[in-house]
């Protein structure tokens, strides 16, 4: 392994410019003649929209335009749409509701746009949108998930009758059923996963220009997708033909799958830049970002496990109210469903599975993928049955999952999954001795003697990521294949420019795409140069979510150097007067077998671009090849997670006092990035399961608007986490790439409330563990007991 | 933020002077409160009345059993000053728990008192080791300065100069953070002065800061946390959000009192 190669922990180059204030983000783009636009957004969470007066906005001073929800109607520009068709068990399709960018007639959540004032300046279109009068009828509202559907619910959209959308289904229930009762024992949960605001540090942005001299446009946005957001865009919201309009990525901070979709926002100043004849630019404050950025999570969950005499598992049902909020966001259909359900074998071989989602709509922001999109949940779902299964059991939560583990691969799930690879025992074994489980009861009662309870929780996950095999996908209702496009350029001075379709928002592919270009070709990493997020100079590409940029975009990026390695043999065959099967590269040398002569990468290059040498009838000149990869079947990271609480029983406070995460991600490019993604998904899992509790009022008001009420998890909230491998190399793609940016949000709520449950004696508690909820939970078991006694 | 024009007062009864003359006016210490208010658009005042250039309106002097704080002084200052850990070592601990880094350099303790937020720290502390507050006019009680949420005894053309604490011969504060803001979701400031014991509730009020007097009974036998086993506080006028019920509030003050006691010990 070199200094700069696969495996080493190279410092990352982009950091230069975001530590030093040199990035360039959406909002620091401006563009001549700019324009400000401010989004008016209905304060009722259901109203029908009557008569909006804008007589008064638009005579104040530095507007430009004021445009509603009808104008955009007359546009006759399309729908956002949810790009992936989930069909219910009678196989109808789902009830996709009409997502007009700007609310016409109704309005379905708080903060639903309803009109625009475009302004000079921002403070200006503020002003004036203030002034926009705006005839609302409220409606009754709903926003819990398991009364959307109930009679006597307030219907939101016509096409969705008892406000449901779909109801899927996956397993076998009839064999299901029978295990069921055959069942030795039973393990019964019923639990919430909780509703989170996704938070990256880069709100949302929007900067939309139009030429009229080519009838072009160009965006600016703060996409993980722009070659997605430009198809959307062209093919079904119409706004141009798809080679008329640019959509450029900037530097992004941070997206966690909220960046995924596409959003009325950029529609929207896209139509008004036309409109106006000026470029138009947007940039969400954070109390718009909570109340339009995309939710996450949201499931109500009734899970059973079925277990014979031994401790096997023989069976595990699960029903699933997803809340998907007012409108069906881009790729929500699918996070309740096939990026969740698949999943509920976890790492144990479980004969007869059968999950039944019904996913519903309400008056809140609609919700969608956010980190780890719907593993977590599905994570959550079987590590708590199994964790409470080996209590009620009597059984060491280790031994329990041990007696269950798959062994053998390939293992075909009976919720579809393949798992290719694994070794679940040694990822267990691992964590359990660094974290040093065996000392457990040693301080537990050393706890006890200061007052404090101590508790410990495993979370042994499995997730699916590196999305995804096209044509399983396309099978499933996806609308897309899922597959990775790279382009090597290579210039004729020998350095190299890396165009991929992927998307950084934090991952660090300009640095781990460059380690794997500079090992490959023998130059060093600072001659390679990566480049994406520009639909006008990268190839079609995906974008990045779903952990897909390791096991998908670095696939392509090889296949592309196999080609650009082929076709340098080729010539380098000519230059050193050999067959081309006696050509060996190796450490940025082509040379000839069993001679000296040789001829370095850089040297090679130039030839290949000054043609001289080579038949270039037989070889064209150049060095600049492409390729697109698509998977065969998706990854499976996997590990185990131990989490250590203390709680303080007078107020309900949760310490994390240890924590350990062993994971499986198969090659590891830069390990100091991945630990680095450990950190930050362990660091949002723990957010879900202590801080992060978005609550609506029954009629519908966010009541967590703002950082004063909804708590982020912050450094002092986590110990110094203990992280470490084990790695079985995913047989499927070149590399042997399983994927981590996921794994840790997806791991961690279980094992955190794992913790809490065993620290505090009762599973009747609900993330997010706030210390009310705790102290409560304690009292209530204190209560019993005295009952009892 | 809504426009507005700023005024630079250069001292005491110009500052004074233009609060009571200018329209809709509002004074700026360390805007920590009124500056994300207006950016948010939910206070609109016309003028900005800047106090942080007028002379000689912060510093912390101990005189006797008698410690001053000029209105202008940061937290920063207090948690950090030798004078104020050495007289009452409680009151640096809680200006220390206020916010963040970069509040603490811009916060001020008439600011923070003026506003009166009902889960603030000082509040605690002046109710809880009977301070003076002292304006441009007059020398209020702490008793009689906090009135409600939000709302103080302070006259609409009156500024905080200075406040000035008695020095307790013990005092402790424990604040217990509503995750989200960090604010005291409970915080109890006790303090026991020769024949004076008070106990001081912020976060948890109905109304703003108040004093338990059913505790101060108590701990006039001994002031430590025994005396308080078996006191409750009832939970009707305690606040109720979605933060804390009024009944887990009613039993953080019990353990906030006991904690806050242990502090005072040390």
């Amino acid at each position: 392994m070199s200094a700069t190669g696969i495996g080493a922990a190279v410092r990352r180059k982009e950091d230069f410019r975001f530590i030093t204030g040199k990035g360039q983000y959406t909002d620091d783009i401006s563009r001549p003649g700019q324009t400000s636009i401010y989004f008016l957004r209905s304060p009722h969470a259901h109203a029908r929209i009557g008569k909006i007066d804008t007589a008064a906005a638009a005579a104040m001073p530095g507007v430009v335009a004021v445009l509603t929800g009808a104008e955009f109607a007359e546009s006759k520009l399309g729908s956002l749409i949810c790009g992936w068709t989930v069909l219910s068990k009678d196989g109808s399709p789902m009830k996709m509701a009409p997502h007009p960018a700007l609310a016409h007639g109704k309005a379905n959540h708080v903060g639903d746009g309803v009109a625009v004032v475009i302004a000079e300046t921002l403070a200006q279109a503020k002003d004036a949108a203030e002034r926009i009068v705006v005839d609302y009828e409220v409606l009754p509202a709903v926003v819990d998930p398991m009364k959307a559907a109930a009679r006597g619910a307030p219907q939101i959209h016509d096409v969705a009758p008892d406000n449901t959308i779909y109801n899927w289904h996956i397993g076998d229930p009839e064999a299901t059923a029978a295990a069921f009762r055959n069942a030795s024992h039973v393990t019964t949960l019923e639990f919430v996963n909780n509703r989170l605001v996704p938070n990256p540090m880069e709100p949302r942005a929007a900067l939309a220009e139009y030429d009229p001299g080519t009838e072009s446009f160009t965006l600016w946005n703060t996409t993980q997708n722009p070659h997605v957001a430009r198809l959307v865009i062209s093919a079904f919201v119409g706004m141009a033909p798809e080679h008329k309009l640019r959509v450029i990525a900037p530097d992004v901070g941070g997206g966690f799958g909220s960046k995924i979709f596409i959003y009325p926002e950029e529609v929207v100043c896209l139509w008004a830049a036309r409109k106006v004849g000026r470029p138009v630019k947007w940039t969400a404050d954070r109390s718009e970002a909570f109340l339009t950025d995309a939710h996450g999570r949201d499931h109500v969950t009734k899970a059973q496990l079925a277990l014979d005499r031994e401790g096997r598992i023989t069976g595990l049902k699960v029903h699933t109210t997803a809340n998907l909020g007012a409108y069906m966001s881009t790729f929500s259909s699918a996070v309740p469903t096939f990026l969740y359900a698949p999943l509920l074998s976890g790492q144990y071989a479980i004969p007869h599975i059968y999950c039944e989602v019904d996913a519903v709509y309400t008056n809140t922001v609609p919700v969608d993928a956010y980190r780890g999109a719907g593993r977590p949940e599905a994570a959550y779902v079987v590590e708590r049955l199994v964790e409470v299964a080996a209590r009620e059991l009597n059984m060491e939560p280790a031994t329990l999952r041990k007696k269950n583990f798959v062994r053998t691969f390939p293992y075909q799930t009976s919720v579809a999954s393949l798992y290719d690879t694994g070794d679940f025992e040694a990822s267990l074994n691992k964590a359990m001795k660094i974290h040093d489980v065996e000392g457990f009861g040693r301080r537990k009662r050393e706890a006890e003697r200061r007052g404090r309870l101590r508790g410990l929780g495993f979370s042994a996950y499995i997730e699916a990521c590196g999305v995804a095999p096209s044509s399983l996908v396309g099978q499933l209702g996806a609308g897309v294949g899922l597959w990775e496009s790279a382009e090597i350029r290579v210039n004729p001075t020998g350095t190299v420019e890396l165009l991929t379709g992927t998307h950084q928002h934090g991952q660090g592919h300009e640095t781990t795409f460059a380690q794997v270009v500079s090992e490959r070709l023998g130059i060093p990493i600072e001659n390679v140069t990566v480049v994406h997020g520009d639909t006008d100079k990268v190839q079609f590409g995906m974008g990045t979510y779903g952990s897909r940029s390791g096991a998908v975009g670095l696939s392509a990026v090889v296949k592309a150097l196999d080609k650009v390695e082929n076709k340098a043999k080729k010539i380098a065959a000519h230059l050193l007067e050999a067959a081309e099967g006696d050509i060996v590269f190796r450490d940025g040398k082509f040379s000839v077998t069993g001679t000296d002569k040789s001829v370095a990468f850089a040297d090679l290059a130039l030839q290949a671009y000054v043609a001289h040498k080579f038949p270039t009838a037989e070889i064209e000149p150049g060095l600049k090849e492409g390729a697109f990869y698509d998977p065969t079947n998706f990854t499976f990271p996997a590990g185990c997670h131990i989490c250590e609480v203390e709680i303080d029983p007078a107020t309900g406070e949760t310490q994390i006092v240890a924590w350990t995460a062993v994971d499986d991600f198969g090659t590891v490019i830069n390990p100091m990035i991945v630990e680095g993604q450990v950190h930050g998904g362990v660091a949002q899992g723990v957010g879900q399961a202590l801080y992060e509790h978005t609550v609506y009022d029954d009629r519908g008001q966010l009541m967590t608007g703002s950082y004063m009420d909804y708590a982020m998890p912050r450094a002092e909230n986590l110990p110094s986490l203990k992280v470490d491998t084990t790695v079985t190399k995913c047989p499927g793609n070149p590399l042997g790439i399983k994927g981590c940016g996921e794994a840790g949000a997806i791991a961690a709520p279980a094992a955190v409330m794992n913790a809490i449950t065993d620290a505090i004696g009762t599973e009747k508690i609900e993330m997010p563990a706030t210390p009310q909820s705790v102290w409560a939970a304690i009292q209530s078991v204190n209560n019993n007991r005295r009952a009892a006694e | 933020m809504y426009a507005f024009t700023y005024h630079r007062a250069s001292g005491l009864r110009q500052a004074g002077n233009m609060l009571a003359k200018l329209d809709d006016p509002k004074l700026l210490a360390g805007g920590q409160t009124l500056l994300p208010t207006m950016k948010q658009r939910l206070a609109s005042p016309a003028n900005i009345i800047d106090l942080n250039q007028i002379e000689g309106m912060s510093g912390i002097e101990l005189k006797g059993r008698s410690l001053t704080i000029g209105a202008m002084t940061r937290h920063y200052e207090v948690a950090s000053s030798p004078v104020v850990q050495e007289a009452i070592p409680a009151l640096a601990y809680l200006a220390g728990l206020i916010g963040d880094p970069a509040v603490r350099h811009r916060g001020t303790i008439g600011g923070s008192i003026a506003n009166n937020d009902p889960n603030a720290d000082y509040p605690a502390a002046c109710l809880g080791l009977g301070a003076t507050i002292i304006t441009s006019k007059r020398r209020i009680a702490a008793d009689d300065f906090f009135l409600g949420l939000f709302e103080t005894a302070l006259e609409p053309d009156e500024i905080i100069t200075k406040v000035s604490f008695p020095v307790p011969k013990k005092a402790g504060y424990y604040k217990f953070r509503n995750q989200a803001s960090r604010f005291a979701l409970v915080g109890v400031f006790v303090s026991k002065r020769s024949s004076e014991i008070r106990v001081a509730v912020t976060g948890a009020g109905g109304n703003g800061v108040f004093r338990v007097t059913a505790f101060e009974e108590a701990l006039k036998k001994r002031f430590s946390a025994k005396s308080l086993d078996g006191l409750t506080v009832p939970a009707d006028n305690l606040a109720s959000d979605i933060h804390g019920s009024a009944e887990y509030r009613a039993h953080l003050i019990g353990v906030c009192a006991k904690r806050a006691l242990d502090a005072a010990d040390k």
